[in-house]
């Protein structure tokens, strides 16, 4: 437990001092992805569930709330409140479907449906087609906080994040987390013990949705942009590289995976298509000889010693 | 010109051949999918770039070393088949025992690799393959107009998917084939090279892809990113029949392929309108389902197509729980 407290803090400094360090805009990204990672782990880590189709979620979080504030005049909390609500709702049909089959089918259904999500944006008049939704304002926070300040906006997001963390924290730490785990390591045996193991997944899906859509909101606020990026199914692979590479299943990995690729492709963006090839590679080794991720090796080689 | 359902019937016809043509690469795909998934418990998402890079072998070969259709057409498979085995010994094989996941996980990597690889070389706006002559132009129906090149991609995959079922169901071979994906450990009990065997396989399920790709260069823009696009597809078309048959792939996705031709050529919606418009609450209710087949609608139809099978046959229509 001590290390997960000396986790913590060293996660709050740095969430503080960061923008004094290195570009603001560029911590808002990671702390984005980071908060996109680890809604994604509560599933793939947690219950055991791969879902390329996360992307989705993210996406269409971003354009409801790039809408509701550009064109409905929403403010900005409203707007990431609604496009947070449209992805939970969304991860329900979803997730109802997609629980139906267990193991890869779950993955391709996922892909399958996020793929349609995509065609929708594509094809939808409010989302803007291939140009998405520019120009979205980022307005007044509760009406006093001015977000068009660099560091205002930055410290809204970290707080965003540190919620959504927080609540990701005790969603794995709670009876619930401990019945998810279950589900992960021996689903027969969970359900001969009298859970009702399809709600259990069911419910995790939605959180993991609806904190994607969090995520993909409050970037849209950062960028000023919902794009059809966001909700390509490159994404959903993306999501799923960060956590694989930062550890699934353990609670600071995906923050480390999310700040590692992103960095990478921040300055990666000069050698062009190999990044692409670069990310496959990861891919593969990860697979291959790393399947703890970063901080799953590190915990690793650092035993905690049993009292 | 005579109509169905508001439709005219060339159109219609006209439709029912793209659909024909994109059912054949559904089967095919899907048909390779699954006999990779029966023997190796791995979803081959690489199927996509094998397929592109099968396209693209055909094309390189073509402008640069003056190898026609037809040698394209053995060589191209044969060289995938090959980078497919190389993939097999030196990667796949460690998987075995893990989750299936890290499988599917692995093949992604590697089809970013190829895309990324092939798109760094040869961009993104693509390159055009000609019809080999002895079947350029075509044959006037009276009905509709049937370009010959089309009609053989519909008979060669027809024929590929039939051959390899005949294998698969009916020969000697097959027999060891299906054992091993009901009970390796026994089979190799009995004597048989079961690594070698599965090595072959994911060989043989990866040329299919290219075979597939060298079919349609001449018909798609050959481009990095045609197979990508394709695979997700492909994988509700498997989500929809399950892999539990080989006929099942194969039929599931001429069928789709053939619906989807209907869709687009807006039979669904007009037909739906005549029957329910003038219904007074129905109509209201059957509207949004009119929208989801109409012809703008006809690139999510087998996702929708998909949904409907999930909430009725968890299974998939061929497939069976395991």
């Amino acid at each position: 437990m001590k290390r997960i407290a000396m986790g913590w803090v060293a996660l709050v400094i740095a969430g503080l001092i960061a923008p004094f360090l290195v570009y603001p805009v560029f911590v808002m990204k990671v702390l984005c992805f980071a908060l996109f990672a680890c809604a994604f782990n509560l599933l793939l880590g947690y219950t055991g569930l791969l879902s390329f189709g996360h992307a989705a979620f993210l996406g269409s979080a971003g354009y409801i709330a790039g809408h509701t504030i550009k064109v409905l005049g929403f403010p900005p909390e409203l707007g990431i409140l609604a496009g947070t609500a449209t992805a939970a709702v969304l991860g329900y049909v979803f997730g109802s479907l997609a629980i139906r089959r267990s193991g890869i089918y779950f993955a391709m259904i996922t892909l399958a449906l996020a793929q349609m999500v995509f065609f929708l944006a594509l094809q939808m008049p409010f989302t803007g087609g291939e140009d998405g939704l520019q120009g979205v304002p980022r307005g007044m926070l509760f009406g006093v906080i001015d977000l068009r300040e660099t560091m205002n906006m930055y410290y809204f997001v970290f707080a965003v994040f540190m919620i959504g963390f927080w609540i990701i924290y005790r969603a794995v730490h709670s009876p619930f987390g401990q019945v998810l785990k279950a589900i992960r390591e021996n689903e027969p045996r969970a359900i001969s013990l009298g859970y009702a193991v399809d709600k259990y997944k069911l419910l995790a899906f939605v959180l993991s949705a609806a904190l994607s859509g969090l995520a993909g909101a409050t970037k849209t606020l950062v960028f000023q942009l919902a794009s059809l990026t966001d909700v390509h199914w490159h994404m959903s692979g993306e999501v799923v590289l960060m956590t694989l590479l930062g550890g699934m299943g353990t609670v600071f990995g995906p923050v480390v995976g999310a700040a590692v690729v992103m960095t990478l492709q921040n300055y990666g963006a000069e050698i062009g298509e190999w990044v692409t090839v670069l990310t496959g590679a990861i891919f593969v080794v990860c697979v291959l000889a790393f399947r703890r991720g970063i901080v799953g090796e590190l915990a690793a080689l650092f035993p905690v010693r049993k009292p | 010109m005579t109509e169905i359902f508001g439709v005219p019937i060339q159109a219609l016809f006209g439709q029912l051949l793209i659909g024909l043509i994109n059912g054949s690469f559904y089967a095919v795909l899907s048909l390779g999918l699954a006999i990779i998934f029966g023997l190796l418990n791995i979803i081959n998402f690489a199927h996509g770039a094998q397929y592109m890079m099968g396209a693209f072998l055909a094309w390189i070969g073509m402008t640069f070393l003056g190898v026609n259709y037809w040698w394209a057409l053995m060589l191209s498979p044969l060289a995938v088949g090959v980078t497919g085995v190389i993939i097999e010994r030196t990667m796949l094989r460690w998987l075995y025992r893990l989750d299936h996941l890290y499988g599917l996980l692995l093949t992604f990597g590697l089809a970013l690799i190829v895309e990324g690889l092939f798109r760094y070389k040869f961009g993104i706006s693509g390159e055009s393959y000609p019809v080999p002559e002895t079947l350029a132009g075509g044959i006037n129906l009276g009905f509709m107009f049937l370009p010959k090149y089309r009609a053989w991609v519909v008979v060669a995959s027809l024929v590929v998917c039939f051959v390899t079922w005949y294998v698969i169901e009916r020969s000697k071979l097959g027999s060891y084939l299906r054992a091993g994906t009901e009970n390796p450990q026994l089979l190799q009990a009995f004597g048989v090279n079961v690594p070698l065997m599965i090595t072959l396989t994911y060989g043989y399920g990866v040329a299919l892809a290219a075979f597939a790709g060298v079919l349609a260069a001449p018909i798609f823009n050959v481009n990095p990113v045609m197979g990508s696009n394709l695979i997700i597809v492909v994988f509700a078309v498997v989500v929809i029949g399950g892999m539990g048959s080989i006929m099942g792939s194969i039929v599931t996705g001429i069928g789709l392929g053939l619906i989807e031709g209907v869709v687009k050529s807006g039979m669904v919606a007009n037909l739906l309108g005549a029957i329910f418009d003038e219904v007074p609450i129905v109509g209201s209710i059957v509207y949004p389902v009119k929208l989801l087949f109409s012809p703008e609608a006809s690139a999510v139809t087998i996702f929708v197509i998909m949904a409907i099978v999930l909430l009725l046959r968890p299974a998939g229509l061929f497939g069976r729980e395991r």
